[in-house]
């Protein structure tokens, strides 16, 4: 095969007959599309309604970008899908499946178009092969996008699940600190705690790091600037559930003690924070039991 | 660098001038809060530093990219005297003039690239950069 | 414009408005130790709300205005550090010293009236 013979013009006129051939075929090739994705089962979860809509305009869109060679709508398209949360109901199989039937639907009927003429054929899989490459790409990104639009929206959900600023009475609030911290994460806690110190108007904070499994000096210097700043809003950190290995750590970073006030466990940092704030000890686990499910 | 904007730095009233400047920037590239704070901050005492030891000198800011993050580029310069000790300056708690002489490590701190030239009698450039987190 | 300085009772309530030059500061230093001495008064509030950021000259002057308050004759203390402004300062290791720090005006005051009445038994 030559391209270079053929020149521009040919392959112009050849573009408008396969746009042509696939608008004249619109609807027993849809129909064979839909057909070929029922006994795939890709179609699960979907209305016949939804379906036929759907095909319709994707089909067009796929001959519009051939027509025109570009891939605007297509995207538009994949992102209105997207938006409406038709990608999000749906798996990998489902979407890259239904595109690649539909790829090989247009490239069977231009195979049954051509037989008698292989030049003419493979002339017009030139033509063909990378518009059905491109849509392809198109809607495998808009995909992925999605997904990761997803993994981000969870992760951030888990995140603020992760880091709950307690306020447990009037002035105290206690910040129990669970899981692994790196630098990332202890920047946004403390970002919250401080917010958390504003709105609430508190005087003392307990952060509770017992669920935390592991510390490096970089996390426990974190900590004190936490701690520093804290103060600097001109409310009281209480550290408690420090291991010995965290306890080491902050030994070995050389950690100035008279910043960081510690107590062994949460009960005993929120009664300490009591003793500051003056109030009197009193049924402190049923106030904290009150604050948790509030 | 594309979009740079020039702010000339001759007296105390120009750091202010500086420092709003680059939280506009800050905001066009959705940085939070708290990362326009340090970013602000850190212009305050790269111009302050500018005023008291060259006398003048220029803040350049504008945004930068590389292959997958954008980020927001400051450069201080100067025609000033220079700094002698660049080893010393960048010591916590080394002062020459009325700072607390954090001026630049705390700012090496805050940002996430800095680098600093500086020849005796010819002046200082520092360049720091702050790359918008995910 | 200068900073304001109000008298309230036994105390002076400072408001820096936001970015105040250098000679502002220094002016304030300066009323505040004048009229610490002239009005006999017992606690200064220095309200930093509006300031969206606190530099390392900031810091320092801060510190100077305090210490120079406490040789005076009253209590210092600073209201209104945002949280922005204090996670900044942490992390470019800016401190305020022993000096005393509270959430707001209102805050500051209860302080000081705390500190006066019991003396200095505040952590």
């Amino acid at each position: 095969m030559d391209k270079g013979r053929r020149g521009k013009g040919n392959t112009e006129g050849l573009r408008q007959e396969l746009v042509t051939h696939f608008r004249g075929e619109r609807n027993s090739l849809r129909r064979e599309w839909v057909h070929q994705m029922t006994a795939k089962r890709l179609l699960e979860g979907m209305t016949p309604q939804e379906t036929e809509a759907e095909a319709a305009t994707i089909y067009d869109t796929c001959v519009e970008c051939l027509e025109t060679a570009h891939y605007d709508s297509a995207e538009a398209y994949a992102k209105k899908m997207a938006e409406r949360g038709v990608l999000r109901g749906m798996t990998s199989e489902q979407i890259l499946g239904g595109m690649l039937t539909l790829r090989d639907v247009y490239g069977r009927s231009l195979f049954g178009k051509y037989h008698t003429d292989m030049a003419r054929l493979a002339a017009a899989l030139d033509v063909y092969e990378p518009v059905a490459n491109n849509i392809l790409a198109v809607v495998a990104m808009a995909f992925i996008r999605e997904r990761e639009n997803v993994v981000r929206q969870q992760q951030e959900a888990i995140r603020e699940l992760s880091t709950p600023v307690l306020q447990v009475r009037e002035g105290l609030l206690i910040l129990p600190i669970i899981g692994l911290i790196d630098s990332l994460r202890a920047k946004q806690l403390t970002e919250q705690l401080l917010h958390a110190i504003r709105t609430n108007r508190a005087k003392a904070v307990v952060i509770d790091i017992t669920g935390v499994p592991a510390v490096d000096s970089k996390i426990a210097n974190h900590l004190l600037q936490t701690v520093d700043a804290a103060r600097l809003m001109g409310a009281r950190v209480i550290v408690t559930g420090l291991s010995p290995d965290v306890a080491q750590a902050l030994v070995y970073i050389g950690v100035d003690l008279t910043r960081l006030k510690t107590v062994g466990d949460l009960q005993g940092g929120i009664e300490e924070a009591d003793k500051f704030l003056g109030y009197k000890v009193d049924m402190v686990g049923s106030t904290i039991a009150a604050a948790m499910k509030g | 660098m594309s979009e740079e904007t020039r702010i000339l730095i001759r007296s105390e009233y120009d750091i202010v001038t500086a420092r709003q400047q680059v939280r506009e920037l800050c905001m066009t590239l959705h940085f939070s809060s708290g990362e326009q704070t340090l970013v602000a901050t850190c212009v305050s005492e790269l111009a302050r530093n500018i005023v008291e030891y060259a006398g003048s000198g220029e803040i350049i800011t504008g945004l930068t990219r590389n292959t997958d993050e954008e980020g927001i580029v400051i450069i201080a310069e100067d025609k000033g005297p220079g700094i002698p000790n660049i080893e010393l300056a960048m010591k916590d708690g080394y002062s020459t003039s009325k700072g607390l002489g954090l001026g630049l490590p705390g700012s090496k701190r805050i940002m996430d690239e800095f680098a600093i030239v500086s020849k005796t009698g010819k002046g200082t450039t520092v360049t720091v950069k702050k790359w918008k987190k995910p | 414009m200068s900073i304001p300085i109000l008298r309230q009772g036994s105390y002076l309530i400072a408001s820096i408005q936001s970015s105040p030059s250098d000679s502002e500061w220094r002016e304030m230093g300066q009323q505040l130790a004048e009229r610490v001495g002239k009005l006999r008064s017992r606690g200064v509030v220095v309200d930093v709300t509006v300031l969206d950021l606190i530099d390392s000259f900031a810091a320092r002057t801060l510190r100077e205005i305090a210490q120079t308050v406490k040789l005076r004759g009253a209590e210092p203390v600073i209201v209104g550090i945002q949280p922005d402004v204090a996670f900044s300062m942490v992390q470019l290791g800016l401190t305020l010293g022993d000096i005393e720090t509270e959430l707001d005006l209102e805050e500051g005051m209860a302080m000081l009236d705390a500190i006066l009445r019991d003396g200095r038994t505040n952590v």
